[in-house]
């Protein structure tokens, strides 16, 4: 079969780009673990976090864990995944957007103690935008279906024998 | 059926005046969007039950962000167009794409960086999705650089062409980040597969602001286009006998 020469240069610049594409995806591949910004409790509990050099933990800030030492700087609070929890411990200043239950980055490293030790701490937030009243409407939306749902459960439970 | 023959437009000849034809259209859609998407952006949308007014960054941040990826897909497309054909007017397309690319990109960078600032605690950090779009703003210059340094413009074409098709594997790479590795960015509020994850209002604001960004692309790049080819066929008889030229 004989190609025009302006269609073989596409078959070339085609394969060019798939190579391309499977190699990078292949150098990618090899790279996954090194390209992970931060680790969760769940990895630095089961020791996959790296060992005696700083690294970033990443995870939520637990419900009612922070708590302000009486320097007014040092804050102690829980990173979790749900899975798993690690406490933190931090001096210095908050961003704004740190928040009880809210997305966290932290930089630093393991303690001893077995605590984390920051020295940077980021505020991750996601991906979700309303007005403050849509969120609140949400929440109790949220509430009524917890509330739904022990009334159901308890309902549940009164008939077993 | 009626068929366009699109060859037609492949010679700077007749490509130059729709260009000049085109530029008005397109430069007034986006000022007239520019306006509208502010306005909604800016004045219309609600505040963010979380972030407050820093949000709105957003209207500017993502149109541009979007543009400098799709931006450089249409200049890799234009390059494969180039490179297969030898078609003077793709290669002379792609050429004029990489400087606005290279803006929307470090306009993206930077407000960004003013974004993360106040929300995130840092204007800067090394995670998969910024890097790889500090990487883009790098290869979008590594292309106007490499025009610079080849004096012959043929070559000149090659040379950037193979750069810039070699250089698309880092789009899907910058779009995908976010689900594919551990981001201090958050993950993507619109997408193909499921309801935006945003409050009407911004997401029309955000779309607005959007084809503004395009449309003026779009003006831009034609503008910058007619230039080039004057530059580059200057000893040409068409350009010889162009008005603009002529008076010149």
């Amino acid at each position: 079969m004989t190609l025009k020469p302006r269609h073989r240069r596409f078959l070339w610049i085609g394969a060019g780009v798939l190579v391309l594409a499977g190699a990078v995806s292949l150098v990618l591949n090899a790279f996954q673990s090194n390209l992970v910004f931060f680790f969760s409790p769940t990895d630095i509990v089961e020791n996959r976090a790296p060992q005696g050099r700083a690294f970033r933990i990443g995870g939520l800030v637990e419900e009612r864990s922070v708590k302000r030492e009486s320097d007014g700087l040092t804050v102690r609070f829980n990173v979790t995944d749900t899975a798993k929890t690690v406490p933190v411990v931090y001096t210095g200043i908050l961003p704004d957007l740190f928040k009880e239950g809210k997305g966290v980055v932290a930089q630093g490293k393991l303690g001893p103690d077995g605590a984390f030790h920051a020295t940077e701490v980021l505020a991750k937030h996601d991906e979700n935008y309303m007005p403050p009243a849509a969120a609140e409407a949400l929440a109790k939306a949220q509430g009524r279906m917890a509330d739904n749902r022990a009334v159901l459960d308890q309902a549940a439970k009164s008939f077993k024998p | 059926m009626a068929s366009i023959n699109w060859f037609k437009y492949a010679s700077p000849v007749t490509f130059f005046p729709l260009a000049g034809r085109l530029i008005p259209w397109f430069a007034w859609m986006a000022a007239i969007l520019a306006a509208i998407g502010l306005y909604v952006g800016l004045v219309v949308a609600p505040t963010d039950f979380q972030q407050g007014d820093a949000y709105r960054i957003i209207f500017i941040h993502v149109p541009t962000a979007w543009l400098s990826m799709f931006l450089y897909v249409v200049m890799a497309i234009w390059s494969a167009l180039a490179l297969g054909f030898n078609t003077r007017v793709s290669a002379m397309m792609a050429q004029a794409i990489a400087p606005t690319g290279a803006l929307m990109t470090f306009i993206a960078l930077w407000t960004g960086a003013f974004w993360g600032r106040p929300t995130w605690g840092t204007y800067w950090a090394w995670d998969a999705r910024m890097t790889s779009e500090l990487i883009l703003l790098f290869l979008y210059l590594g292309v106007i650089a490499l025009r610079n340094a080849i004096d012959d413009p043929r070559r000149a074409d090659r040379a950037c062409g193979v750069l810039s098709l070699v250089g698309v594997v880092n789009v899907p790479i910058i779009y995908f980040s976010v689900k594919w590795w551990n981001t201090l960015h958050q993950g993507s509020s619109i997408s193909m597969t499921a309801a935006p994850k945003m409050a009407a209002i911004m997401v029309s604001g955000m779309l607005i602001m959007s084809f503004a960004a395009w449309f003026y692309s779009i003006a831009v790049v034609l503008a910058r286009v007619r230039t080039i080819m004057i530059d580059r066929e200057r000893g040409a008889a068409w350009v010889g006998n162009l008005a603009e030229v002529k008076n010149a």
